[in-house]
């Protein structure tokens, strides 16, 4: 027993349990360039590599198609097309069979995949695509949603969500104002691209390094493509180089070629296209162009309110149905409305299908709430802060959403006033109505905007996940669970829980691959839900080995159960104490179980979606963020100079992996919000598929002040995880407050008597467009 | 004139020669598919992410200089007698981290990773010049990299805490620099190096009178200095480019320096070997260059070369021709010399004759009585291409307009001139009205474009306002943001 003489009886805390600030388990491989990703593994003798060949067309039938030179070209091994698919040729992640692999005979968005080169080197597949000759019958395309008609085709059900009459009540209110905001679409730009590498294995067996975050989906549309079950296909992913939701179903279609590929040429396969390539034929966040109404009193309280949100889904659904319901479950933002209604028109235009983004829908839903709320300050010549404190979600009453759940857990109002008071916003109001005063060309405007969001995946089943961990006899413990790791530190805190369940150090957990083979069916790592989800699994795991260590220590010792406590590093069985890893040897000894796979399901949640009523919602998420900006009226360039946050994410598993996911969905939310410009052509041609072209916030763009604080005093309402709350997505909408900031400032020039309807992305085109309208509107 | 049939470069600490490098090869390819190593990744191929950040060390008039550059869109061409470094070599012996790693994981400074060994190899350029940087330097240093998970908050965090956990002095770059430019002098053997035959040619002249004589025989051959454009038309276009000439090792196009009221700029000097000297005798260059690509790109791409490829929206011609910039072009041993502006002669055409190539490029230095301003729009403030320019040298006397040159870029085919604007200010009061009076010329000097970065009606907007900034500034005002106090 020398080997565990180290112990240390007094030892009162293990390292790394919840609560800790535990950093990244793979930091030190990150700074050192020792993390793999799937293109830095070694590749076996033998590797092709494939490169897809995209349309240049945004709608028609394809006429005729010369992949002759494409096939002569040099390295190039085969070509891929539709008629090359084994099984079926569709990877639509929601069934409707909408979303072929590769185009047969029609195209529907320029960049859509034709065909798949598959060559010696990447550079050779590449250079071969080029070479294709395709003839299209080119047909009317519909690129951008404001064209859409009244008829318009849609890629899915529509939603409608009504709580109340409120055209009644809009028509009943004192004042009442219409309007339409449009908001932009975002790309990932996870700097990783999108990549898949296939290993043919036996029968009909293939294993796919994918980076998804959706193993199981990636799973079943490989065995779908490939016509086999789907235990013939294992799918795994280490870590990605960032997802944010765009690898939720867009690594679909790598792996699937990939896997295509590896098995008809028994060869392992692997396709990473370049930033172009993935930029232009794979989803983003949708663009909106929201109708609104708001119905209001003569002290700012609004009586009823009507949206329509349209969004422009692309060529197949993808996840546009549940997009834009999220989009809809969020026109309240935090606040209550007396009556609502409000309805989706999820459009089918001829672009690149657009798919999950952090968020997903929900921070276009609430951008209409924010417009409405400047809408009515503007018009009763009111601080917009008052406004939004007015229409708050109440605690007892007025806590209704428009889809009939009653908010249960609001503390928006304690984050909005704690906020209000530590950014000193009354004070710099008035700082910055003087500093406008004297400065004819800079402008400055502040804004405070907050955030409730609600978590929960809206669609009930996939609100569940799977662990399995093993106790090996030394004591060392191998965890493994459906979730993925994005950069998020997801693996970090999961391995946080387990440790704090057997009250050993972190070090003593192994993190593994997230694969098929070892926990099934699981649900993407979306929705914030990774760590309520895949948290809870892994500890009931642990849990169920306790039990049986429990039950087995108090038998062997003869003792009641509960006097075997698991301490930090040891367990205490009556009134002795030994090393954890010892109790493990005398369990396997004695034949206990030392693995277990942990399941969980959120509980109370449930929604129907035809009334548009349940409890799509397991608890809500909230926070709020106060901006000053600083334009200048000549260019419309800006600077962010102040943000300060006021965030809550329950008893925090983890306070530095929460401020990073704070830190970070802020200026990711801010860049979707400010230089993130999607720009298509008249045919249809994405023009910004770089970061040369598309501006994605740089660590100069940063606010020059950046106060960040999680909400000490927070848990969690509900049972989850050690009573801790999401993080990955709510924060993103806290960027709202620079919007607004923009917005205020703009309106400066016009003593705030016009609402600036400064839309998104507010680049400095868009901003100094506004004040040339808002001085105009001013000056009538 | 000696000559070789391979390159050599020291990598992290070996020597490499290569006789099969292809002309455009780029260093990333070589590090992950032949080298097998990975930590440097790609994120766009572009020069624009920062993902495949190493450092590169030269020589410079006998001193070793180490800068960070873009893997991507670097060739091999241009690596002779460098040293090459990655973020492999960074670890110690022992296996611990670098004092920049250790910080970057002590503040939490790495989410999905990715970007963190292009992150940590420019902080490590920086923390070797300036081991204790200000804010302003640390976000200078990181124009060139992006982060979709952090934030960067964390990361301008570590590099403020890096100096805190060891001493730039110890650096193995530090102590072994001695060996290292004795290895670096020894490949610098001022031969001429020829790789390849025929149409897959990549040629290093061994000097200025060698490329000269090389461009004569083979005017079709394209000259790279920087590659921070032509890299881009092998990664992005897949462009044949060969046969290859490589000038940026040739240190007598590197000089810059001043005189007879002239800076003298080396088609060669890079953005950032030019900037102390700029950023001191005409600052509002220097502001101007900060914003010019990231650290990387400016480390590698010359003002020779953004002159040279024409561009219409090149940040340094405009204010080169408001400044009366002039060009040497030589071609063979016979030089002439051009008013900048009547170089660009229409979109992708300039004047240059075949086997010809600037030499050169002499920039006046504005005098007391004259008043130079260079401001640049672009979507994003740093690290984006321009959507309008405006460059303006006024004399103004006697609250007059004497003379007016005032160039724009982003508004026409070429870096353009607004000679109509100019008439309307000159010999007219300086004063709002003559301003305001002189916005109408505008339509008559521009008819911009719209595009994915601007509107036409945004550029010409913008362009106009820029002649009221600078009315505005000349009488005292404040009409500039600034993300940095005045220094």
């Amino acid at each position: 027993m020398t080997r565990h003489e180290t112990l240390d009886p007094g030892k009162v805390r293990i390292t790394g349990g919840v609560a800790s600030d535990q950093k990244h388990d793979s930091a030190h491989k990150h700074v050192s360039g020792e993390a793999v990703y799937i293109d830095d593994m070694a590749e076996p003798a033998g590797t092709l590599h494939a490169c897809l060949g995209l349309a240049e067309v945004a709608h028609g039938t394809i006429t005729s198609m010369d992949l002759s030179k494409v096939r002569a070209a040099p390295g190039v091994v085969t070509v891929l097309t539709a008629d090359d698919i084994p099984g079926e040729n569709d990877i639509s992640p929601t069934g409707l069979h909408d979303e072929p692999i590769l185009a047969s005979d029609r195209v529907q968005f320029f960049g859509q995949p034709v065909f798949a080169v598959i060559a010696e080197t990447r550079d050779a597949a590449r250079r071969a695509c080029r070479l294709a000759k395709i003839d299209y019958a080119e047909e009317p395309a519909l690129i951008d949603i404001a064209d859409a008609g009244a008829d318009a085709r849609l890629v899915t059900a529509p939603l409608r969500l009504e709580r109340g009459d409120s055209a009644a009540a809009i028509d009943a209110a004192p004042h009442s104002i219409k309007g339409q905001m449009r908001v932009g679409g975002q790309d990932h730009f996870y700097l990783e691209g999108q990549i898949a590498f296939a290993m043919p294995g036996e029968d009909g067996d293939v294993t796919v390094f994918s980076s998804t975050q959706h193993p199981s989906e990636v799973q079943h549309m490989v065995a779908h493509a490939l016509g086999v079950s789907s235990h013939a296909v294992t799918i795994e992913v280490r870590r990605m180089g960032g997802g944010f939701g765009g690898k939720e179903t867009q690594a679909n279609l790598f792996a699937v070629i990939s896997a295509i590929a590896a098995k008809k040429l028994n060869r392992p396969v692997k396709l990473r296209p370049d930033r172009d390539d993935d930029m232009t034929a794979t989803g983003k966040r949708h663009d909106f162009l929201i109708d609104y109404e708001v119905g209001f009193d003569d002290d700012g309280g609004i009586l009823g309110v009507d949206f329509t949100y349209a969004a422009r889904c692309g060529y197949a659904a993808d996840l546009s149905g549940p997009v834009t319901d999220r989009a809809l479950f969020h026109c309240d933002n935090a606040y209550f409305y007396p009556a609502a209604r409000a309805v989706s028109r999820p459009l089918y235009t001829n672009t690149v299908s657009n798919t999950a983004f952090r968020g997903f829908g929900g921070p276009q839903g609430m951008v209409g709430a924010e417009r409405i709320i400047d809408e009515v300050a503007f018009a009763l010549g009111k601080d917009p802060l008052e406004i939004r404190k007015k229409n708050l979600y109440g605690t007892d009453d007025r806590n209704v959403t428009p889809y009939h759940q009653t908010v249960e857990d609001n503390v928006a109002e304690r984050v909005i006033a704690e906020l209000e008071a530590s950014a000193d916003y009354a004070a710099r109001r008035r700082e910055i109505a003087a500093f406008n005063a004297r400065s004819p060309v800079i402008k400055r405007g502040l804004a405070l905007t907050p955030v409730k969001f609600g978590i929960s995946f809206t669609a009930t089943h996939f609100n569940q996940a799977g662990a399995l961990v093993h106790v090996y006899t030394d004591g060392s413990v191998h965890l493994n669970h459906g979730g993925t790791e994005m950069g998020q530190g997801l693996y970090t805190k999961v391995a946080q829980v387990v440790a704090e369940e057997f009250q050993i150090d972190i070090d003593q957990v192994k993190i593994t691959a997230t694969t098929t083979g070892k926990v099934p069916n699981t649900s993407a790592t979306a929705a914030s839900s990774g760590s309520d989800l895949n948290g809870m699994a892994a500890q009931d795991a642990a849990r169920q080995i306790k039990t049986r260590l429990i039950d087995f220590a108090s038998e062997a010792h003869d003792v009641p159960k509960d006097q075997v406590v698991f301490l930090p590093d040891r367990v205490r069985i009556g009134n002795r104490e030994i090393p954890f890893a010892d109790l493990i040897r005398e369990a396997y000894m004695a034949r206990i179980q030392l693995s277990a796979a942990g399941f969980y399901k959120t509980p109370k949640i449930h929604w129907d979606r035809d009334k548009g009523q349940g409890r799509p919602f397991y608890y809500f998420a909230y926070g709020a963020a106060c901006a000053e900006v600083s334009i200048d009226t000549l260019t419309g360039e800006y600077l962010v100079e102040r943000v300060d946050i006021l965030h809550e994410t329950g008893r925090s598993l983890n306070r530095a992996i929460d401020i990073g996911q704070i830190e970070g969905g802020f200026i990711q939310g801010m860049g979707w919000l400010t230089t993130e410009e999607l720009v298509w052509d008249g045919k249809g041609r994405l023009r910004t598929h770089a970061p040369s072209t598309y501006k994605i916030p740089l660590a100069s763009d940063r606010p020059k002040v950046f106060n960040v604080a999680l909400a000490d005093w927070a848990e969690n309402a509900e049972p989850t995880v050690h009573r801790s709350k999401a993080v990955g997505e709510p924060p993103f909408m806290l960027a709202m407050c620079v919007l607004h900031a923009l917005s205020d400032a703009v309106a400066s020039v016009a003593d705030h008597k016009v609402c600036p309807r400064l839309d998104a992305p507010a680049t400095p085109e868009r901003v100094l467009m506004a004040v040339e309208w808002v001085r105009a509107e001013g000056a009538r | 004139m000696k000559a070789r049939s391979e390159i050599r470069f020291l990598l992290n600490g070996t020597p490499v020669a290569l006789g099969n490098a292809r002309p455009d090869e780029t260093l990333l390819d070589y590090l992950r598919l032949r080298q097998r190593l990975t930590g440097t990744k790609e994120g766009c191929a572009e020069g624009d992410c920062g993902a495949c950040t190493v450092l590169v060390g030269r020589l410079r008039k006998g001193e070793l200089v180490y800068e960070s550059v873009n893997a991507c869109i670097r060739f091999l061409g241009s690596l002779d007698a460098c040293h090459v470094v990655t973020v492999e070599h960074l670890k110690r012996a022992d296996g611990s981290l670098h004092p920049v790693q250790q910080a970057m994981v002590d503040y939490h400074g790495s989410q999905c990773g990715f970007c963190t060994p292009g992150f940590v190899m420019s902080l490590y350029a920086l923390w070797m010049r300036e081991p204790q940087p200000t804010e302003r330097a640390v976000e200078k240093a990181l124009q060139g990299n992006l982060c979709r998970c952090t934030g960067y908050e964390p990361i301008v965090r570590a590099a403020l805490a890096a100096s805190t956990y060891g001493n730039a002095m110890s650096d193995p770059l530090a102590t072994e620099r001695a060996a290292v430019i004795a290895a670096l002098n020894q490949m610098k053997d001022g031969a001429r190096v020829e790789i390849g035959s025929a149409q897959d040619r990549l040629l290093i002249p061994a000097n200025v009178d060698d490329f000269a004589a090389i461009l004569e025989a083979e005017p079709k051959a394209t000259i790279v200095a920087g590659a921070t454009d032509v890299g881009l038309w092998v990664t992005k276009f897949m462009r044949e480019i060969a046969p290859v000439v490589f000038i940026g090792g040739l240190d007598e196009l590197r000089d810059i320096g001043e005189e007879n009221g002239a800076i003298h700029i080396g088609a060669g000097v890079s953005y950032s070997d030019a900037f102390a000297l700029l950023a001191k005798r005409i600052p509002p260059l220097g502001a101007l260059i900060d914003r010019i690509g990231g650290e990387q790109v400016r480390n590698m791409g010359t003002i020779g070369g953004n002159i040279a490829n024409g561009s219409p929206i090149g940040d340094t011609p405009p204010p080169l021709i408001a400044l009366g910039a002039t060009l040497t072009l030589r071609k063979g041993n016979t030089r002439r010399r051009i008013p900048l502006e009547d170089f660009f002669v229409d979109y992708g055409k300039q004047d240059r004759a075949p086997g010809e190539f600037v030499e050169a490029v002499h920039v006046p230095v504005p005098d007391a009585a004259s008043r130079f301003a260079v401001w640049k729009i672009s979507k994003r403030r740093d690290e984006d291409i321009t959507a309008v320019l405006g460059a303006f040298d006024l004399r103004i006397a006697d609250g007059r307009v004497e003379a007016a040159r005032i160039a724009y870029g982003g508004m026409a085919a070429t870096p353009k001139r607004a000679k109509s604007v100019e008439k309307a200010l000159v010999g007219k009061p300086w004063t709002q009205e003559t301003v305001e009076a002189a916005l109408s010329a505008y339509e008559r000097d521009f008819q911009p474009i719209s595009d994915m970065r601007a509107s036409a009606d945004y550029r010409m907007m913008a362009a106009k306002n820029l002649l009221r900034r600078f009315y505005v500034e000349s009488t005292g005002g404040s009409a500039n943001l600034s993300r940095y106090e005045a220094a």
